[in-house]
């Protein structure tokens, strides 16, 4: 008799011996809260830019050969552009469903990083960093990292003006750090920025190909780690233990589940994609770079590094006559790096903080570590901070205060606010714990009482 | 003969199912409520034909059903309508919002759809089991494995030097390909500038500039003449200042023919075009014309040699030295002050 479910089942089994693995993994439990669902819309927009720029590599010419503009859109015709600008007007004024697939890649690489920084905040302030996941955390880093440069990549691969201030920047930036700057930028570039077109091709190969390899081979390890140690629990009942995981299997009942996640976030994306207008680079016009303009916004992602870039006072690090470390080099490379350290080094600093070398598989409140969330909290709000005043430009169009006063503000408040948020972060938490404490001392009181005087009354004694 | 074989392979298939039974039986005695039902499932199809059931059954609810089906539908309807608005309009009218509806609202019908599924036709049961722990008796081997096995090496750590250099050599043979990226450690190109004495400015359109064009109150981008507009050493900021306001350093007091200046337009702080130029409209209470880029707002004082009052700039604009010739035409004497464009280590600042 034949089974249409068994027949292939089995037809694989025989030739691959996969089906106590193939079990294992239809079993696989996953622990059931809210904001483990964060990682997971960061795959899924993944795999939505995956597609969309797929389609998109077949339209781009990674160019910027000059060629003049004889398309429909009037404001640009006649001027004189490169091939890849003017590829990305066509495919967003001409070809049909090209500007819909532009924009959702766009915006699923804003949701993309912003998922993972949720993630990223979900995983540090419950404590699941801590061992034995401390290299799942490492590679989520690398991670979030990569994909900021990839997402960076992909918005300068247009060639607008936008994009070529932005390119203009990374450029110093590169050219700032200390040492292999000068000649790092000649190499990559071919001589000095915009340099003979090489960079435009070099450009394309790291973002359609080594870069999103490199992210797809990080998530595949990320998450092989992840199930080799199984998903970390928050302590609902008293089934869930440092021990002994309580979950929803992977078939039937989290399949369902996740795959609705998938299709939801693709729709919000595509939704976005149609509706919300994103980077419309044929209003910005190509780049040269003898152009420039006010309230230029990078993409949300990179706000922090142009807030840093903007708030460091003004000095090179010069001995002579000789510069030693341009400007730039604090905001674009010290302070993500150090950023990136802190973050990365934050397991083992705790561990040896605290003494705590123990196994974790239960996740922690925030409130429940004190020390570590007034940390957390005081570290995004430094972060949180130079990011706002990375639009402190617009923040003076919309609220007056002038670009001066701003600056001076934040000098001061992105050292004094952290420190202030930690205090009353701990704070906080302590008196959550502690009330916590006494609700469930007078619950444990009041159960006592209340078992002893039905105890007395069985016996017959007065109730006092 | 057959017979007795299959009455022990019966025998053994029900006492296997049974024990299974009885096991998994004791799990879900652990595990939720919801998962009541396996054990005694379990234990009827114990003595039964019917394999023990693994997912716990739950009624059926067929309007969920329906709900699927009907979503599920939905969801085609979207995506059909995609096609037929990709198919009705032409390229340059078709509707980007209709075309995104669609194919959004076709997912997420499906996503419903799966939901409902998920949420009411699928039994979601709540399973229990350890989480994996480490097997110190597979390291020791492991370690032990490699150790025996390197027993019969005398020389280990020369062994283990000549591997890694080895490694070392071959690894930095894999990469010297890169290098043909560019050039080498070569930062000549950034030191490079298409100015020398008498050549010429022209403006955008590639005209020579005139000096009597300059006017205040504003401010002109130029380059070299016959230089690749590109070059970012080629491009100037052009502007003209009333002789009496000008403070310029010392020795540059003939670079500014009636006080006409110019700047390297390229921002030496991160290597934007300084775009903007600030001229007060009422100078009692604003502040000095001023250079500013917009990136991050360095400002820079056109009177005083283009040196740094504001932003995140570590080094005045260089300026280039300028004339005017016999038929009024603007041209340098020379080359910039400084390096052009973001600086870098090891670049030699002042004048060249």
């Amino acid at each position: 008799m034949s089974d249409p479910i068994l027949d292939p089942v089995r037809f694989v089994d025989e030739r691959t011996a996969a089906a106590p693995l193939l079990k294992k993994s239809l079993r696989y439990l996953f622990p059931d809260h809210w904001s483990f669902l964060l990682g997971e819309i960061a795959l899924y927009s993944f795999i939505v830019l995956i597609a969309t720029g797929v389609y998109l590599a077949l339209f781009f010419e990674p160019s910027v050969a000059q060629t003049v503009y004889h398309g429909p859109y009037a404001p640009l015709r006649g001027r004189e552009m490169s091939d890849a600008y003017k590829s990305v007007v066509e495919l967003s004024l001409t070809y049909k469903a090209g500007l819909l697939i532009r924009q959702t890649h766009h915006w699923a690489a804003d949701v993309f990083v912003a998922s993972i920084v949720l993630h990223l905040m979900r995983v540090f302030f419950t404590g699941a960093y801590r061992k034995p996941r401390e290299l799942t955390w490492l590679i989520g880093l690398v991670l979030l990292f990569t994909s900021l440069l990839e997402g960076y990549l992909g918005y300068s691969l247009v060639d607008d003006l936008l994009s070529g201030i932005g390119l203009a920047i990374g450029y110093g930036v590169l050219l700032s750090v200390p040492l292999v700057g000068g000649p790092l930028g000649v190499l990559l570039f071919g001589s000095a920025f915009p340099g003979k077109g090489v960079f435009e091709s070099r450009m394309y190969i790291a973002h359609v190909f080594i870069l999103p390899a490199l992210l797809a081979l990080l998530i595949g390890a990320h998450l092989a780690l992840v199930m080799a140690r199984h998903h970390t629990q928050f302590r609902r009942d008293r089934r869930h233990t440092e021990r002994r995981l309580v979950g929803v299997p992977m078939f039937p009942g989290q399949a369902p589940r996740s795959l609705a996640l998938m299709f939801a976030v693709a729709a919000v994306l595509f939704l976005l994609g149609g509706l919300v207008q994103i980077n419309p680079i044929w209003q910005w016009g190509p780049f040269e770079p003898w152009l420039g303009t006010n309230g230029a916004q990078p993409d949300w992602y990179l706000g922090w590094l142009i807030g840093a870039l903007r708030l460091m006072p003004s000095f090179d690090v010069v001995v002579g006559h000789i510069t030693l470390i341009p400007n730039p080099f604090w905001g674009g490379v010290a302070f993500p790096l150090v950023v990136l350290l802190v973050l990365g080094a934050f397991p083992w600093i705790e561990r040896r903080l605290t003494g705590d070398r123990s196994v974790h598989n239960l996740l922690e409140r925030p409130r429940e570590a004190p020390n570590r969330t007034a940390f957390g909290v005081a570290f995004l709000s430094w972060i949180f901070l130079v990011f706002v005043f990375g639009a402190a430009d617009r923040l003076y169009v919309l609220y007056g205060v002038s670009y001066e006063t701003l600056l001076t503000i934040f000098r001061v408040a992105i050292w004094v606010v952290p420190v202030a948020l930690f205090v009353l972060v701990r704070l906080l938490c302590r008196e959550l714990a502690h009330a916590e404490r006494v609700e469930h001392e007078r619950e444990v009181a009041e159960e006592e009482a209340a078992s002893q005087e039905t105890a007395m009354a069985e016996r017959g004694e007065p109730v006092i | 003969m057959k017979l007795r074989e299959w009455l022990l392979a019966a025998a053994t298939l029900a006492y296997g199912k049974r024990a299974r039974a009885r096991s998994k039986g004791e799990h879900d005695a652990q595990a939720s409520p919801d998962a009541r039902e396996g054990p005694a499932s379990d234990a009827r199809a114990g003595d039964g034909a019917a394999p023990a059931r693994i997912v716990p059954p739950g009624p059926p609810d067929r309007r969920a059903e329906h709900l699927v089906v009907a979503l599920l539908a939905l969801a085609a309807l979207f995506a059909a309508g995609f096609i037929v608005v990709y198919a009705v309009f032409s390229p340059t009218e078709v509707p980007n919002q209709l075309l995104g509806v669609c194919i959004a609202g076709a997912l997420a019908f499906v996503a419903l759809a799966l939901a409902v599924f998920g949420r009411r036709l699928i039994v979601t049961e709540e399973i229990e089991e350890d989480y994996p722990r480490e097997s110190p008796q597979e390291q020791r081997e492991i370690a032990q494995l490699v150790h025996e096995s390197a027993s019969r090496l005398t020389r280990r750590r020369l062994l283990v030097g000549a591997a890694s250099a080895t490694g070392g050599v071959l690894g930095l043979a894999g990469l010297t390909p890169v290098l043909s990226l560019g050039p080498l450690w070569d930062t000549a190109p950034l030191d490079a500038s298409p100015w020398h004495r008498g050549r010429r400015l022209v403006d955008t359109h590639g005209y020579p500039m005139l000096a009597s064009d300059i006017e205040e109150e504003t401010f002109y981008t130029a380059f070299a003449e016959g230089a690749n507009p590109d070059d970012i050493a080629s491009i100037l900021v052009v502007l003209r200042l009333h002789p009496r306001e000008l403070h310029l350093p010392a020795g540059r007091q003939t670079w500014a023919p009636y006080g006409i200046l110019a700047y390297s337009k390229i921002c030496t702080h991160a290597g934007c075009a300084v775009a903007l130029y600030r001229k007060p409209r009422f100078p009692v209470v604003e502040p000095r014309p001023a250079l500013v880029c917009p990136c991050h707002y360095s400002t820079f004082n056109p009177a005083t040699g283009a040196s740094e009052i504001f932003g995140p700039a570590g080094r005045p604009l260089p300026q280039l030295p300028l004339m005017i010739d016999a038929e009024g035409h603007l041209r340098a004497t020379g080359d910039f002050s400084g390096r052009v464009g973001p600086a870098w280590w090891g670049v030699r600042e002042g004048s060249t």
